[in-house]
């Protein structure tokens, strides 16, 4: 067929243990935006990678334009015209835009000519893009825009972007969603990998959907709904949260305009930070990544101190007072980073568990660890919070993302704080995954505890929020019910003191 | 092509096959270089592994030596294994024995010659209580104005042994000695000499404390809260801070446990084997007990068996040395190839290799 740009038959890689991709044939046609769809694990990544030249498939065959197409490393890749944008960013913070976009390439031009090029490639594309800004200084929607530009020299045929979405506010999606039409429109192919199934509805002419490896299907995502692709993707229906009640507590946690300076050089001060949480409540915080959500949770769980008289839990000052004593008095909190932050990756999930558990749960005692009362409340979270593990001694590390994040939240919430905070509770979490964490946060607050979750997933949010508030270069907005909001404030919030620029595509 | 792939796991089997697998490349390269200096290859290797338990002239004069060298070796490892599960790397073990048999023979020969029993415990606690103090610099150095504990404790060794110089050449020196350097002999006052408690083994008080430290160690970090925290702080640090550990605590824990140890053995060697305070005292113990740590993989039993190890081929050595004319430097770089082989096979704990055709990674 001659509008085929890319066709896949029968791609199939194994590594230890696991088929990553079984037999995966699907096709891409010129000027499509294509959709890959699949859970965490399902293959996607392999599956990318093969196309883009960083993994040797094991059988099967790609055709580009109807010839043989067997790229051996990513420079083969772009020089056939494919390109790729990262879902993290390989970029030099200290180095300025056009120096970063200069790294990314086989034969760079001269810098002038290389800045003049960045330029027009911006303004045709609609990326608003200065190429002397140091990246160390651009927000991650930018330094995404630097990645996509990177590409976009290149002229390719067919650009693949892995969850490009999941760093951006409501508008800078906007402005990515109309620069890929506008590629779209020229016939360059797109190949967009997303959980988000709205995104994928809206933006996108074909969705494969992946499951265990294997092509499940291919819909056209306008004429399904959004569940429907849920239910190929996780191969069975899965709960949706239900509503809880309106009823609301005293205040349980709150901060009085909590100041902190950045913990490091490419850290967040949290300027004035002041909120309140109530008994049975759950407050969202959303802000785009690297806006001081780290550094709230760890004034929070107390791994840094507050100055005095910022945090009041249940009336009394615990600003001083560290992550143990904090969660004595029923403060608890789950950090967003899986690895070295809330599990140790070579300690097993029962050491795992009495990390934070040991006092709460009564593991120690006399100073010595009951290491058979550990092990049953392993097995407990592993129960409760269905982790796919083979037993509670297996090491945190050798624990897929998802089954891990069941396990650090289950940990706290089985231990049944009075306020939980947590930070990106479902981040790459499979949909069944996450709702499973979702319900259980829900529950949490049924039953009289208060939650802050601080999520860049605004869906979440909105699902299970009272209130929300936006976090802004350290700054918190003031929090307002759910129920009053809708997509474009929820944007302006997150935005707070930046200028949004919105930009405008030529022709 | 070869190519190491990570496992999910680390591989239990290799944890307790590296050292053995690593004792055989050893025998076998140091057995090669032997045979390049000209000597018989299999006798030198018997020479260091058989005969100091088995000759049937010698042993009975080497064998106790097992004991004696090992007790110190095992002592010290025991401490450095506690900070290094925790990251914490005291480099200068050889500073703090030296200060514990300094601090510790001068606060006994302060009571000279007094006979009371309570004489010989306060200068094990005055010995252990030398190496934590030398212990606390590098400590309080790293807490305070976060200095790194490698440098500061490892420098702090050469400034020890010129206080180990100007003590047994001035004020420990014997006042009965003729002038010569070095203290009295404790040997020759039988209140605190430490002497073998059991004819012809070599076991002195110091290898009674090793054992009792292993133990020790062992509940410590397999059962105790604190040990799980030095677990926790060297896996991951930030989960150790979230959990609520005080990382300025781990660190003066960890030295200061490492250096009273360390001060400990220093005081069982100066009031036993070595007999006084000289200028020759410092014998490298601390250094080799980093090895010995390792070799042990930081586990107080693996501790155990590696300093009896080390022990043997120290003895061996010297015995190769006498009967076969090798080197001394020859045997050095032979316990040398131990650590060194030991580090290389350790990868496979943790990688597996994979032999893989032409594929681009």
């Amino acid at each position: 067929m001659a509008d085929t740009l890319l066709s896949i038959r029968g791609l199939t890689k194994a590594y230890p243990g696991v088929v990553a991709n079984d037999d995966v044939s699907f096709e891409i046609q010129k000027g499509e935006i294509h959709a890959l769809l699949g859970e965490n694990g399902a293959g996607k990544s392999t599956l990318v990678k093969m196309i883009f030249g960083l993994v040797k498939p094991d059988r099967g065959e790609m055709l580009l334009d109807g010839s043989a197409y067997t790229p051996g490393k990513p420079s083969d890749a772009r020089r056939a015209g494919v390109a790729m944008v990262f879902q993290h960013f390989s970029l030099f913070e200290a180095l300025d835009v056009a120096e970063n976009v200069a790294l990314g390439m086989e034969n760079p031009p001269k810098p002038r000519d290389l800045a003049r090029q960045i330029r027009e490639v911006s303004e045709t594309y609609g990326l608003p893009l200065d190429p002397s800004r140091t990246v160390g200084t651009l927000s991650a929607g930018e330094r995404q825009r630097v990645e996509i530009i990177r590409c976009l020299l290149q002229h390719p045929r067919l650009l693949i972007m892995d969850e490009p979405t999941s760093v951006l506010t409501p508008q800078e999606v906007e402005i990515l969603f109309e620069t890929l039409a506008k590629l779209k429109a020229e016939g360059t192919s797109i190949l967009y990998i997303s959980h988000k199934l709205e995104e994928i509805r809206t933006l996108c002419d074909e969705a494969t959907i992946l499951r265990l490896g294997k092509n499940v299907g291919t819909c056209t995502p306008r004429e399904v709904t959004a569940r429907q692709m849920a239910e190929m993707m996780v191969g069975s229906s899965f709960a949706t949260p239900e509503a809880r009640s309106a009823e609301k507590g005293e205040v349980l946690l709150k901060c009085d305009a909590l100041s902190m300076p950045a913990p490091g050089a490419f850290g967040t001060p949290l300027r004035e930070v002041s909120l309140e949480v109530r008994a049975g409540e759950v407050l969202g915080i959303g802000g785009v990544a690297g806006n001081g959500q780290d550094e709230l949770l760890m004034a929070l769980s107390g791994e840094r101190l507050a100055p005095k008289g910022a945090i009041w839990f249940k009336g009394e000052d615990i600003s001083r007072a560290g992550p143990m004593a904090r969660r004595d008095a029923g403060l608890l909190s789950g950090p967003e980073e899986r690895l070295g932050h809330a599990a140790a990756p070579n300690m097993s999930l029962t050491e795992n568990g009495v990390l934070t558990a040991s006092r709460r749960k009564g593991l120690v005692s006399n100073g010595f660890i009951d290491w058979g009362k550990a092990t049953g409340f392993a097995e407990e979270v592993i129960e409760r919070f269905d982790v796919r593990t083979p037993g509670p001694g297996t090491a945190a590390r050798a624990l897929s993302g998802g089954n891990l994040q069941k396990y650090v939240v289950g940990r706290e919430i089985q231990q049944d704080p009075d306020v939980f905070v947590v930070n990106q509770p479902t981040w790459g979490v499979d949909a069944a995954a996450a709702a499973a964490i979702r319900q259980a946060l829900l529950d949490l607050a049924a039953k009289g505890a208060a939650i802050i979750c601080i999520s860049q997933d605004l869906d979440e949010l909105m699902e299970i929020s009272d209130r929300f508030g936006a976090l802004n270069e350290g700054r918190l907005s003031p929090t307002r019910a759910v129920s009053e909001l809708d997509i474009e404030k929820i944007g302006l919030m997150m935005g707070g003191a930046h200028d949004m620029e919105v930009a405008h595509v030529d022709g | 092509m070869i190519r190491l792939e990570k496992r999910p796991q680390p591989s239990t089997l290799w944890t307790a096959l590296t050292p053995v697998l690593a004792v055989l490349l050893t025998m076998i390269v140091g057995g090669i270089m032997f045979a390049a200096l000209g000597k018989p290859p299999l006798e030198a290797i018997r020479t260091i592994f058989w005969d100091p338990l088995f000759h049937p002239q010698f042993a009975s004069y080497s064998r106790p030596q097992l004991l004696v060298k090992a007790g110190p070796l095992i002592l010290i490892a025991i401490g450095l294994s506690v900070g290094f599960r925790a990251g914490i790397w005291n480099i200068g073990a050889e500073g703090q024995y030296i200060m514990g048999a300094v601090i510790g023979a001068a606060v006994g020969l302060a009571f000279y010659p007094s006979d009371s029993v309570l004489l010989f415990p306060l200068m094990v606690v005055a010995g252990a209580l030398g190496g934590w103090l030398w212990a606390m610099i590098p400590a309080l150095l790293k807490t305070r104005f976060g200095t790194n504990e490698i440098l500061v404790s490892l420098m702090l060794v050469y400034v020890a042994e010129n206080i180990l110089a100007s003590a047994s050449s001035s004020w420990l020196r014997n006042p009965e000695g003729q002038g010569f350097p070095g203290s009295r002999n404790f040997k020759q006052w039988p209140a605190v000499f430490n002497d073998e408690l059991i004819a012809n083994t070599g076991m002195h008080w110091g290898v009674v404390a090793a054992f009792i430290a292993v133990i020790g160690a062992y509940v410590l970090m397999a059962r105790h809260i604190q040990g799980f925290n030095i677990r926790l702080t060297g896996e991951a640090p930030r989960a150790a801070r979230f959990s609520g550990v005080n990382p300025v605590r781990i660190v003066l824990l960890c030295l200061g446990v490492s250096g009273a140890l360390a001060g400990m053995a220093g005081l069982f060697e100066v009031t036993g084997p070595a007999g006084q305070i000289s200028i020759d005292f410092g014998s490298g113990y601390g250094f080799t007990a980093i090895i010995v740590a390792f070799l042990g993989r930081l586990n107080p039993f693996g501790i155990l068996l590696a300093g009896l190890l080390m022990a043997l081929t120290y003895i061996g050595g010297e015995l190769a040395q006498l009967m076969l004319g090798l080197p001394g430097a020859s045997i050095q770089l032979f316990q040398g190839m131990l650590l060194f082989f030991l580090l290389a096979t350790d990868v496979f704990t943790n990688y597996r290799i994979r032999f893989v055709g032409r594929e681009v990674a």
